[in-house]
């Protein structure tokens, strides 16, 4: 099964161009297969995923998912198995491992040299407030200000 | 003749750009008051220089005159007029034209109005200023030339990309520009005032609506843009992380981030040389997606066609910019002596907060977009970074920023009890939080997406309105909504501002978790439900259009007996590209959009039909839209149609608030 409709994929004959009969009748299959597009890259166009792409690549790799997932796959089996065939680009959420670790945890690190950066910074700021109160004068005008 | 002129004035300008970037700048250094004064005529000239080369290309553009390369490849005799205006925008050459126009415009505007600001600090400003346009105006003349012609001209032209043929075409470029470009004035005060070696209110005072006039079109810029998507596209995305997005996203945070730094310069003169450094870095980010857009190093569907020698051009205006900035910057920075002390609760810290969450989250954007690269460079392997990771990696920031939005907002300058204001919004808090709990426990097993946005939304709308009422005085309903409509006009466009952002979250979040979606084929009279709704395909014909042809779908929608709406959605072919595209029809709701796409014939006779439920997706574009309102309404605040520039003491700006 898998190899006829890889040949079909190569070819992209009509018969498939059937969007509405991609569609599985399992619903709790079909959502999974939706969340699985989202996740893969039409690796034939631009920056699209496979669920929001009309090219006919994606629309086979749509089927294939399918065909994956009835064959009883699990979610990664069917990543995997677009990862082997077209590489890495094919995910559109890059594994975390390798040099991508530092990708995943670009936000966390920077967040926390950020946080540090402005907390020596304000706490240096408040060193300076420390022995200075309102004056006499000032509270006079808060007051005013608060009774306006 | 007309055409030649353009490309002549274009030149002029170029040339012109060269004198004002050059004079006024020796003249500031030297105090010599007659070549600082070349600025502001000079500004004034490249302005109308390129606006005439500008009309010139649009002339050509409308005339359909297909001696010149550029109206051959993107027009045709038969496109829409609009169209034949908004085309001169809609490829590289012409567009890159708009941007210096933009460009000279700004610098123009700072000479026309910046009468009560120091000489030197204005003369040095249009320099900087002009000296962008140097930089853009040789990368139009010599890699981008837009006035190119044929020897032979054709009949007829190759037509503009379809998916461009759209109203959005006309707006969602030059307000993005308008935006983009803006910066460039806010980075142009800043190194002004790097070269100065002084930073205070007055300065702040000049930088802030520059910022926020430009945060503005950005905002209304990206909300059409998106709103387009959502209805070109033909499924209803509105966000795609997608690159060139990602490009007009990032200079966006930052300049959120610059908005609200430079009120602490502006009030408390405090933040000086981190703002200067934003102010750097916002513009920066326009240049880094103005080298994402034409270079073609990264794909995106938005990218147009390129050529690496262009890519290399803006890399080098990129590297001088900001190489050189940055290095005045080291130079300069440690002679802005920051006065104001502040308290580590305070108005300040929360400010401080704000924009370190604002720019690390910007940085989250840009370590995804250009990640691709980094890791074909390092590891010789290519791979996708696409929404999956940013909506992971970029989401948590937007929830942290909006759960702590409106204390500190609300926190008083310099010295803050955190107790105090917290009680004040307590009741505000609880009713987000009751809100929430409603929706999920309405809402049957699904993610947490739906309530947290609604609690983020609601906690941010009520937070704005607690804002305004908790500062109203406590004499009674009537007194306190008078006294609300006298308080200052930036208190309003920073309530409207953060209420916008809050209805847009609540949006987002909305329409992501509670969407519901329908693919089948349908006979023509067929009836079928999709949740509430009951929808008939009546009929299917076939119609041609001005320079396509079209089939067009009756549908009816109903829900229960009453006819909510009849759509019709189109494909339309353009035969010229050979181009399908899908224009979906759409039932705008206050609650819900009912968007309807009709597909291609099936073999069986019935059609592939589409019908998305769309639940909030209006609030999205409104939140944008108020917001943008918001930072209108701040514009027109009194302190700047009576002092801009005016050297006020501290003090009294502070007692303002």
């Amino acid at each position: 099964m898998k190899n006829i409709i890889l040949a079909l994929m190569l070819f992209a004959t009509p018969i498939w161009a059937v969007e509405p009969d991609e569609l599985l009748a399992d619903p709790a299959l079909e959502a999974r297969a939706q969340d699985l597009d989202e996740e893969i890259r039409c690796v034939q166009c631009v920056s699209e995923t496979i669920a929001s792409s009309n090219a006919d690549w994606a629309k086979d790799a749509r089927i294939m998912v399918r065909s994956l997932l009835i064959e009883g796959q699990s979610d990664e089996e069917v990543l995997e198995f677009f990862a082997e065939r077209y590489g890495d680009v094919a995910l559109m959420r890059p594994r975390r491992a390798g040099v991508n670790l530092l990708l995943w945890y670009a936000g966390p690190i920077m967040l926390l040299f950020g946080a540090f950066g402005a907390w020596f910074y304000v706490r240096r700021r408040s060193q300076e407030i420390q022995p200075e109160a309102l004056s006499t004068d000032e509270e006079k005008r808060l007051k005013s200000l608060l009774d306006d | 003749m007309f055409t030649e002129l353009g490309h002549f004035a274009l030149i002029l300008a170029f040339t012109v750009s060269i004198v004002q970037a050059i004079i006024p700048l020796i003249g500031a250094h030297k105090g010599w008051h007659g070549w600082m004064a070349v600025a502001e005529p000079a500004a004034t000239a490249q302005f109308m220089l390129l606006f005439y080369s500008f009309i010139a290309l649009t002339y050509a553009f409308v005339t359909s005159d297909f001696s010149l390369q550029l109206v051959v490849a993107n027009s045709h005799t038969d496109k829409p007029l609009l169209y034949k205006f908004a085309g001169v925008w809609g490829n590289h050459e012409g567009s890159m034209l708009l941007w210096v126009l933009i460009l000279a415009l700004f610098g123009a505007c700072a000479a026309w109005f910046g009468g009560n600001l120091p000489d030197r600090l204005r003369a040095r400003v249009l320099a900087v200023q002009s000296s962008i346009s140097v930089a853009f105006l040789a990368f139009i003349l010599f890699t981008s030339n837009p006035f190119l012609r044929i020897e032979q001209p054709p009949f007829n032209g190759q037509d503009l990309n379809p998916l461009l043929q759209d109203v959005g075409l006309a707006f969602h470029p030059p307000l993005l520009y308008l935006g983009y470009v803006g910066l460039s004035m806010s980075f142009s005060f800043a190194v002004a005032a790097l070269l100065e070696g002084r930073v205070d209110a007055a300065w702040a005072r000049w930088v802030r609506p520059w910022t926020l006039a430009a945060w503005v079109f950005l905002t209304a810029g990206i909300a059409l843009g998106s709103w387009w998507a959502y209805y070109e596209l033909g499924w209803g995305g509105f966000w795609f992380w997608d690159p060139v997005e990602n490009a007009s996203f990032m200079p966006w945070l930052f300049a959120a981030a610059l908005l609200h730094s430079a009120v602490v310069v502006e009030k408390r003169e405090s933040l000086k040389s981190w703002t200067i450094l934003l102010a750097i870095l916002a513009f920066g980010f326009s240049l880094i997606g103005t080298f994402l857009v034409r270079s073609g190093v990264i794909t995106s569907v938005h990218a147009f066609a390129n050529d690496p020698e262009r890519g290399v051009f803006i890399l080098i205006i990129l590297g001088v910019f900001m190489g050189g900035a940055l290095t005045l910057f080291a130079a300069r920075s440690h002679v802005m002596q920051a006065k104001g002390a502040f308290a580590m609760v305070s108005r300040e810290s929360a400010l401080v907060l704000n924009n370190v969450l604002l720019a690390v989250s910007s940085l989250v954007v840009f370590v995804g977009t250009i990640w691709p690269l980094v890791s074909e460079l390092a590891t010789g392997r290519t791979l996708s970074v696409g929404p999956p990771f940013f909506n992971v990696a970029f989401t948590p920031f937007m929830v942290l920023l909006g759960a702590v939005l409106p204390i500190g907002a609300m926190l008083p300058w310099k010295r803050a009890k955190l107790g105090r204001v917290a009680r004040g919004l307590i009741p505000y808090f609880v009713v987000s939080v009751a809100l929430a709990g409603l929706v999920w426990s309405l809402q049957t097993g699904r993610s947490l997406l739906g309530p947290i946005g609604l609690f983020l939304g609601s906690w941010l709308v009520f937070g704005a309105f607690a804002d305004l009422w908790l500062r109203s005085g406590r004499y009674g309903i009537a007194d306190r909504l008078k006294r609300m409509t006298r308080l200052p006009r930036s208190d309003w466009g920073k309530a409207l501002a953060h209420g916008g952002l809050g209805i847009t979250i609540f949006g987002v979040a909305g329409l992501t978790a509670w969407e519901h979606e329908d693919i089948r084929i349908a006979a023509i009279g067929e009836t079928f439900t999709v949740g509430q709704y009951e929808i008939t395909l009546d009929q299917v014909s076939e119609e041609p259009g001005p320079n396509y042809r079209s089939l067009i779908a009756q549908m009816t929608v109903m829900r229960g007996s009453r006819v909510e709406s009849v759509l019709y959605p189109e494909k339309r072919i353009y035969p010229v590209q050979a181009m399908p595209t899908t224009e979906a029809a759409i039932d705008n709701g206050f609650l819900r959009d009912v968007y309807v796409v009709i597909g291609d014939v099936q073999e069986n006779g019935g059609y592939a039909v589409r019908v998305y439920i769309k639940p909030l997706a209006n609030w999205i574009w409104a939140g944008s839209i108020i917001m943008a309102i918001g930072g209108g309404i701040s514009l027109t605040d009194r302190r700047y149609r009576v002092a801009a520039g005016a050297r006020k003491p501290v003090t009294n700006a502070t007692a303002a608030e």
